[in-house]
């Protein structure tokens, strides 16, 4: 689906979402109420300025305190990779999204991301995977690195790393490993009305981080809850 | 857990590069008082590593545990930048979880992260970058309940990557010379955008624009640490004593000193040009100035004191 | 990955009373070993997982030496091996086994 596609199934009574140089922003009614909306199209990569830019629309819609749903729509590139970027502090940006997010889930707001297209490394961090519950739409690409990428970083050949990623989710590229691995909660049904899936994604939103009980339960990661869980009973048993 | 330290010298007086995870924490840490979660005899390594012909560490790179600073409790958690980069796999990653979930209960004075990591294992890719989000979630809700969370970067691997996002979660941060915080590192930005926009061999081009010089200077860091583990403890009870809420007035107090920023350094090729901008009387001699003349220079700096994170 | 084992009887226990210790890191060149006192007092046992295949006789060699130097009996010893060299293996052994003398 494109931006057009989705923003019109969630929004049948209309927005006023805009995209400017990759960033989306805008609000529109939703439910009885509004949605706050942010994202990234067009497979753009995220820089200082984007980040900025999207915090800026999150902390806007904290302070007006109404805890309206915030949307985060992602078809984006990894983080803008540049020596400016980092010059100028790209981690602070990024991370400072991030948190902008988590603040509003803090203060009531839903936070729901949908991946629609690809989205990587810091850029996924900082939008999609920091929302309460990430779903996706059929077709996304969600990744850490291609695998002609890994191939060169681990020096195994592509067709070895083909055969493995077929039963190994854990380090494979693509949406069935993230939904293996737990960080994509639900794949949502294009053919129905996106806005009542979104309703009902709100309303079984996860009391706490439940994605590495699902990573278990999914077989995209084995081991994690029970680490995690053996980690802090000990560190509990005083 | 017995573990090498430096014998017949100080402890603290260890070089916090040159030093292994195990022995930052144990001379970190009151002497005796550090106690390890899931230690190397509990053998919980990364079931992935096989597949790729890789050797494992019984600890997959990382050290968790309590212990007491200057007498207070706290929880510390400790990569080892010379295993696989200290790059977060699917154990790796659970142990962090792990401790930063039972802080939240336990309440400890701090929890401390001695980064040393050069982002996610490529290997365990997935698992690595769904914990640096599960790290993120866990790092705001301890730090809105109330527990600071302090990152210690001085080590070989630096914070890049996904560890340089959790950095910029943590309620302060101290950093060393030799601390690299980024998210791209030098080879990938060479490699996507070549070496003409960045040299990743040109040794000082990196440490001017990730060091942790840089990084004190902008306000990246709240702390400038000598290359000593006696320095990085008495960073982190400062900053312990002044870690900054997780609330509205935190963030929009942040978001404004980032657009700052951007605004009057946007156009800077270089970080001696940012340095120059803010007063540095002599830029170029920043990078070799030692740790009291730098100092000096940062208590003469606007931006560094700005610190709300 | 290659697995050796090699068990060795000892003349005496190994002296102190650490239960387990740790030394070195998995790092190209170098390994770690870990060692824990969970053996009758006149065995010993030594696991190397390595990715170097083809090495059995040398290692089966600087665990023999080991073992008559420092008779540490008593022993678990499990390594990691990132590709050390013999000197290096051999170093952190008896580093190993002062560490447990502790």
């Amino acid at each position: 689906m494109t931006l057009a596609e989705i923003l019109a199934s969630l929004f049948p009574e209309g927005h006023a979402v805009r995209v400017a140089d990759g960033l989306v922003t805008g609000r529109a009614p939703f439910d009885g109420a509004e949605a706050a909306v942010i994202g990234i199209d067009g497979d753009t990569p995220l820089g200082v300025e984007g980040a900025l830019a999207l915090s800026r629309a999150v902390l806007d819609a904290v302070r007006a305190g109404d805890r309206v749903p915030i949307l985060v729509l992602v078809d984006s590139d990894s983080q803008r990779m540049s020596r400016r970027d980092e010059l100028l502090g790209l981690n602070e940006c990024l991370a400072h999204l991030a948190k902008a997010l988590l603040l509003a889930d803090r203060a009531g707001h839903p936070t729901v991301g949908l991946i629609y297209g690809h989205s990587a490394a810091g850029a996924f961090i900082a939008t999609a995977l920091a929302t309460r519950v990430l779903a996706a739409l059929p077709g996304a690409n969600p990744s850490v690195m291609d695998l002609p990428s890994v191939a060169r970083v681990t020096k195994l050949p592509l067709e070895r790393l083909e055969e493995m990623a077929k039963s190994t989710p854990v380090f494979a590229p693509g949406l069935d490993n993230m939904v293996a691995t737990g960080a994509v909660h639900a794949v949502l049904d294009p053919a129905r009305p996106l806005d009542a899936q979104v309703r009902d994604l709100i309303a079984g939103l996860p009391a706490e981080d439940v994605r590495d009980r699902l990573g278990a339960e999914r077989g995209g990661r084995p081991v994690a809850q029970a680490v995690a869980a053996a980690v802090a009973a000990e560190a509990r048993r005083g | 857990m017995a573990a090498p330290m430096a014998a017949g010298t100080d402890p603290r007086a260890l070089s916090w590069y040159e030093a292994t995870a195990r022995q930052r924490v144990a001379a970190l840490a009151d002497p005796g008082t550090f106690h390890e979660f899931l230690p190397p005899t509990e053998r919980r390594m990364s079931p992935h590593l096989p597949l790729f012909d890789l050797p494992r560490a019984f600890d997959d790179g990382i050290v968790v545990g309590r212990a007491r600073l200057d007498g207070k409790p706290v929880l510390v958690a400790a990569q080892e930048g010379r295993f696989m980069g200290g790059a977060f796999g699917e154990v790796h990653g659970a142990k962090l979880i792990g401790l930063l979930r039972a802080a939240r209960d336990l309440r400890p004075a701090a929890v401390l992260i001695l980064f040393d990591t050069g982002g996610v294992r490529l290997q365990e890719a997935n698992a690595g970058e769904t914990a640096i989000a599960e790290a993120m979630r866990a790092i705001a809700e301890l730090r809105a309940a109330g527990v600071p969370v302090i990152g210690l970067i001085g080590g070989r691997a630096g914070a890049y990557g996904g560890g340089g996002l959790i950095a910029g979660a943590c309620s302060r941060l101290a950093v060393s010379e030799g601390g690299r915080i980024s998210v791209s590192g030098p080879e990938v930005i060479e490699t996507n955008q070549g070496a003409e926009e960045f040299d990743s061999r040109d040794r000082a081009l990196v440490w001017r624009t990730m060091g942790g010089k840089h990084r004190r200077l902008i306000g990246g860091a709240d702390a400038f640490a000598a290359d000593t583990v006696a320095a990085f403890r008495a960073a982190a009870l400062d900053l312990i004593g002044r870690a900054p809420a997780f609330d509205l007035a935190t963030l929009e107090a942040e978001q404004a000193r980032l657009e700052a920023r951007i605004a009057r350094f946007g156009d800077c090729r270089d970080a001696t040009e940012i340095w120059a901008r803010m007063g540095v009387n002599d830029p170029d001699a920043v990078p070799a100035m030692t740790t009291a003349s730098f100092d000096e220079t940062v208590a003469r700096v606007a931006e560094a004191h700005h610190d709300a994170r | 990955m290659e697995s050796l084992t090699f068990r060795h009887t000892t003349e005496k226990p190994l002296g102190g009373t650490a239960p387990s210790a740790i030394t070195g890191v998995v790092a190209s060149g170098n390994l770690e070993i870990l060692l824990e006192r969970v053996l009758p007092p006149d065995a010993c046992e030594v696991a190397i997982e390595t990715p170097i295949a083809g090495y059995g006789p040398v290692w089966e060699a600087v665990v023999a030496d080991f073992v008559a130097r420092a008779q540490p009996g008593g022993l678990r010893i499990s390594i990691n091996d990132g590709g050390a060299r013999p000197d290096t293996v051999s170093l952190r052994l008896l580093q190993g086994a002062r560490l447990m003398e502790a």
